[in-house]
């Protein structure tokens, strides 16, 4: 059960960081800048300053119809697999 | 105030018995079950600036690949349509026609042709910062029937400058084998994917993933074969079916990153390492450079290096066909390094942002593979048994592909 008991408490500390993160107007929210320092961290870069991001040179799958084929050909002749897709996004500027 | 959605996560979790086998398995979903808290957290709580839905584009592509006595080709097209700015439909068509025979197959059958037919349908839901995705696959050939099911969810945070992705997919094979009605023996795959994405400077974007796979069922090649010795027999040695593990569990892990150079240009690169319980233990790392010369050409090259360490049951020359439980020769369970080296162009049209069609571009693609085996050897060659040279080969990768953005 200790091990239950650590999920549930590190789900909460998850939930209340993605409260903190969203900007939703929260109660808690004083409290939490007072013992949390990353409540007062901001995005640092703002959204004025991402044309380089927007660059589709900068896009981490430029071209999918290639890339799928491409994964394929590595899969068929490695032993390895998985974990080779990136999250996507992140930067919000399409 | 703990979202309901992690209420539902928390009450889900304390509600499992705590067996040796399943706390196993939950340290395995432990990092799932976090991220999902996290994003379903993100969800219900709702969010202020929209993501975005993947680009309407369309690409017919034509693939090749030369190496190892081998020729694949083929078509793929691929097509998305965004519908009301929310909903992203595609649709992906992928034919193989293989020819030949690799050094697995030469050394006890002859070569072969045959045709995989790959479908792909998905549709992708935007819900302000959320992407949720899903596909289904059919893949078909006649000795071997596959169908798979892709569910991901997607989150943007912190200003955009984050993204958790978390994902899940189980697939269905039947495997045949040629010239045998009667054989007939099934898989079952489930993937597990956690990504995370971050914007680090208005220059620089990395990553971090982790998939596991879990694979259970006929899991061999039925094509290849154990090599074991044989007095009786000219060369000195036999084939025999090999023996795999009916389960497989794997874990990879890998980071990325995207740099934007201070000309016009960028670099990247990733790095993945890889375990699994047949004991295969693997690392790769590329990188690439992308140079755009004004607004129609954009050249890229990469390197990529591969190094693997050999499953526990391989060997290239067993004593008896018999020796061991699990016996494998195939040689992508072997201990190799494989090196690539690829270059492209594309020359790209930009249209206006009012017409119909926005933007369209040709490109050609070109990789060049290598492979050495360090104890896998050519049984094909006429000499002493166990004395054979240690085998490799070389591949050219070509796709060809036209692009319409609308």
């Amino acid at each position: 059960m200790g091990f239950l008991n650590k999920a549930s408490i590190r789900l909460l500390l998850v939930a209340c960081i993605a409260t903190l993160s969203s900007g939703c107007a929260s109660t808690f929210e004083s409290i939490n800048e007072s013992i949390n320092p990353l409540a007062n961290l901001e995005p640092w870069v703002k959204p004025y300053e991402r044309s380089n991001l927007a660059d589709p040179i900068m896009s981490m799958d430029r071209n999918p119809v290639a890339s799928a084929y491409a994964k394929h050909v590595f899969e068929s002749r490695e032993g390895a697999r998985g974990a080779d897709g990136g999250a996507g996004g992140g930067c919000g500027c399409n | 105030m703990v979202p309901m959605a992690a209420q539902v996560v928390v009450v889900a979790v304390t509600k499992i018995q705590t067996t040796p086998a399943i706390a196993q398995n939950m340290n395995m979903v432990k990092p799932v079950l976090v991220a999902l808290g996290l994003i379903l957290s993100f969800l219900f709580m709702g969010a202020t600036k929209a993501a975005v839905l993947p680009i309407e584009r369309a690409d017919l592509l034509y693939h090749s690949y030369e190496g190892d006595g081998v020729t694949i080709d083929g078509p793929s097209v691929l097509l998305r349509k965004n519908i009301a700015g929310k909903v992203s439909v595609s649709a992906n068509y992928y034919v193989d026609t293989v020819s030949g025979a690799s050094i697995d197959v030469r050394a006890t059958a002859s070569p072969y042709e045959e045709v995989r037919k790959e479908t792909t349908v998905g549709l992708d839901y935007l819900n302000n910062k959320t992407l949720l995705s899903t596909s289904f696959t059919n893949s078909s050939e006649n000795d071997f029937e596959a169908n798979s099911f892709y569910v991901g969810v997607s989150q943007d945070f912190f200003g955009d400058l984050s993204t958790i992705s978390l994902s899940y997919s189980k697939g269905w094979d039947v495997v045949g084998r040629r010239g045998d009605e009667s054989f007939e023996e099934e898989a079952d795959r489930q993937k597990f994917g956690l990504g995370f994405s971050q914007v680090a400077t208005k220059s620089l974007i990395v990553g971090f993933n982790i998939e596991h796979i879990s694979d259970e069922g006929y899991l061999n090649n039925p094509y290849r074969a154990v090599r074991f010795l044989d007095s009786t027999t000219d060369r000195g040695f036999s084939f025999a079916t090999e023996k795999y593990p009916n389960t497989r569990s794997s874990t990879a892990y890998s980071i990325n990153a995207n740099y934007y150079l201070p000309y016009r240009a960028a670099i990247y690169g990733d790095a993945r390492i890889y375990n699994d319980t047949w004991g295969i233990k693997a690392q790769n790392v590329k990188l690439g450079y992308i140079h755009p010369i004004e607004d129609d050409w954009i050249f890229e090259v990469f390197l990529r290096h591969y190094k693997q360490d050999k499953a526990d049951f391989y060997q290239d020359l067993f004593s008896r066909p018999d020796e061991f439980n699990f016996m494998a020769r195939d040689k992508e369970m072997s201990t190799y390094t494989g090196l690539t080296a690829g270059v492209s162009v594309s020359y790209e049209w930009q249209f206006s942002q009012t017409a119909t069609f926005k933007k369209s571009a040709v490109h050609f693609e070109w990789d060049y593979m290598t492979f050495d085996y360090d104890d896998f050897r050519d049984a094909t060659a006429q000499t002493p048994v166990g004395e054979e040279p240690l085998f490799g080969f070389s591949a050219n990768v070509l796709r060809i592909f036209a692009s319409i953005w609308y």
